[in-house]
């Protein structure tokens, strides 16, 4: 079954064209990386799942996206709702200044949740799918800035799965990280992505070749291949993806 | 290595360690249907000889997945390329198998001489390139360098046997002239034995290569040379 699909997308930046009639078929519970040289629209695109492009002034987009068959552009989409659904983790890792347990369980008091056995339950299973309980359960009281770079990282992966989102989006999760804590987040999307959509977008491709179920190459804002990541990276279609991922052009 | 990428590793091995059970198992059976001249054994060989092309196949592709895909390194990069050429070395070995049951299968003889087999030693070369092959799946498994290197002083004794073959026919051949059709084919048995022990002497190889990344190809007699290091 679908989880997102998206149909002949355009997005503008004021004037600028940033990605041209992008269409493509995200399954459930797979993991989707977008690669393609700096300003190709990976990040944009990524953003456009959980509507953090609106965030941005004067930017526009033609086309539709639909999660479990809803268009999430249509008018009225609770767009809290969506980004509770589709969460996100970014480059550099982003902790609130506030202790573990808080960061993870922020989101669910701002969203209502009052019972606190309940969300200690809750931090307890997210920090424990984040694989990082074991080496967290003992200061769950200490600041999150406390933390290792890879450490924090995992926190905003649990602090996003607390909500219970379907979809987890992460923009270059590894790329500011040391290679122990990158194959501790690799071997993470291993794990998730037997309960979650993952899509992910990186520099590196041989962490895409690695993470993922499927590849999409993007240039200059078109989407030039999308495919299994084995085809991609053993014969791709595209002379283009071909040069790309040798390393004879980006 | 994250723990997804080893258990591709685990898997390639598996694969490579049911190619080769397969394989001594197609040489084994290749073994008995010459010496009692059992023809529907040997017709049992050449069908199966299609899985050990499938297999051959299934690991090629996985290995180019795994390279593609994971970007093996050092040691894991020296495995990925042992398995290559094991898998290539099992699937010779295999055709071998099945090329000495096509003997059988043409045979018109109701049965072979005993004699002559035995002054041959048909069944000793059998026995050796079988305990070659089972040694070197040991060593594979234990990751042992002995046992590996203890393969290339095994093939002396099949290269030994093999040189004695055609003199030895030659003379069955002028006593028995009736029997030059059968003894001319008969050495195609023997080449094959003696080809088998020089894949299997590949293997070997391979496996000290992945072990102790030493390159032992093309070295000849200073295999043994190795072989007083270890």
């Amino acid at each position: 079954m679908n989880k997102i699909d998206v149909k002949d997308v355009n997005f503008y930046y004021g004037d600028f064209h940033a990605l041209k009639g992008v269409s493509m078929q995200i399954k459930e519970k797979s993991v989707v990386a977008f690669i393609g040289p700096s300003g190709c629209g990976k990040s944009t695109f990524l953003r456009l799942f959980n509507r953090m492009n609106d965030l941005i002034p004067n930017t526009r987009m033609e086309g539709q996206i639909l999660i479990d068959n809803e268009d999430i552009y249509a008018k009225g989409v609770p767009v809290d709702e969506l980004r509770k659904n589709v969460g996100m983790v970014f480059q550099r890792p982003n902790p609130f200044p506030k202790t573990i347990f808080e960061n993870v369980a922020y989101g669910l008091r701002v969203n209502g949740i009052k019972d606190n056995e309940f969300i200690r339950h809750r931090v307890e299973e997210t920090l424990k799918g984040a694989a990082l309980w074991d080496e967290v359960k003992d200061k769950l009281k200490e600041s999150a800035f406390a933390l290792s770079g890879g450490q924090q990282q995992r926190l905003c992966i649990a602090r996003a799965m607390a909500v219970s989102p379907s979809i987890l989006l992460m923009d270059e999760p590894a790329s500011a990280l040391d290679p122990i804590s990158t194959a501790k987040v690799e071997e993470l999307i291993h794990e998730l992505k037997k309960d979650y959509t993952i899509v992910i977008v990186t520099h590196n491709m041989q962490q895409a070749a690695r993470v993922s179920d499927k590849t999409a190459y993007f240039y200059l804002g078109e989407m030039i291949e999308f495919d299994e990541t084995k085809k991609i990276f053993t014969n791709p279609a595209q002379i283009s993806t071909q040069n790309y991922i040798t390393g004879r052009f980006g | 290595m994250v723990k997804f990428i080893e258990s591709e590793l685990v898997q390639l091995k598996k694969e490579v360690d049911e190619m080769w059970t397969l394989v001594y198992n197609q040489l084994d059976r290749a073994s008995e249907a010459v010496l009692t001249l059992n023809k529907e054994l040997a017709q049992q060989v050449i069908v199966r000889e299609k899985r050990v092309n499938a297999f051959e196949l299934k690991i090629d592709s996985d290995v180019e997945d795994i390279i593609a895909l994971y970007n093996p390194v050092a040691v894991d990069l020296r495995f990925v390329l042992a398995m290559l050429k094991i898998n290539t070395d099992l699937e010779r070995l295999g055709d071998f198998a099945e090329g000495i049951a096509r003997f059988v299968v043409k045979c018109n003889e109701p049965a072979l001489d005993p004699e002559l087999l035995k002054e041959l030693r048909l069944e000793e070369m059998f026995a050796q390139v079988l305990s070659m092959l089972e040694t070197a799946k040991k060593a594979l498994n234990e990751e042992s360098l002995e046992l590996s290197t203890s393969v290339f002083a095994k093939d002396n004794l099949v290269d030994e046997i093999n040189s004695e073959v055609s003199v030895k026919l030659a003379d069955y051949i002028t006593k028995n002239p009736e029997s030059m059709l059968l003894c001319l084919n008969l050495i195609s048995v023997f080449r094959k034995l003696e080809r088998s022990g020089d894949h299997i002497n590949n293997l070997a190889e391979e496996i000290v290569f992945y072990i102790d990344a030493k390159v032992l190809k093309h070295q000849g007699k200073t295999d043994e040379g190795y072989l007083s290091q270890i």
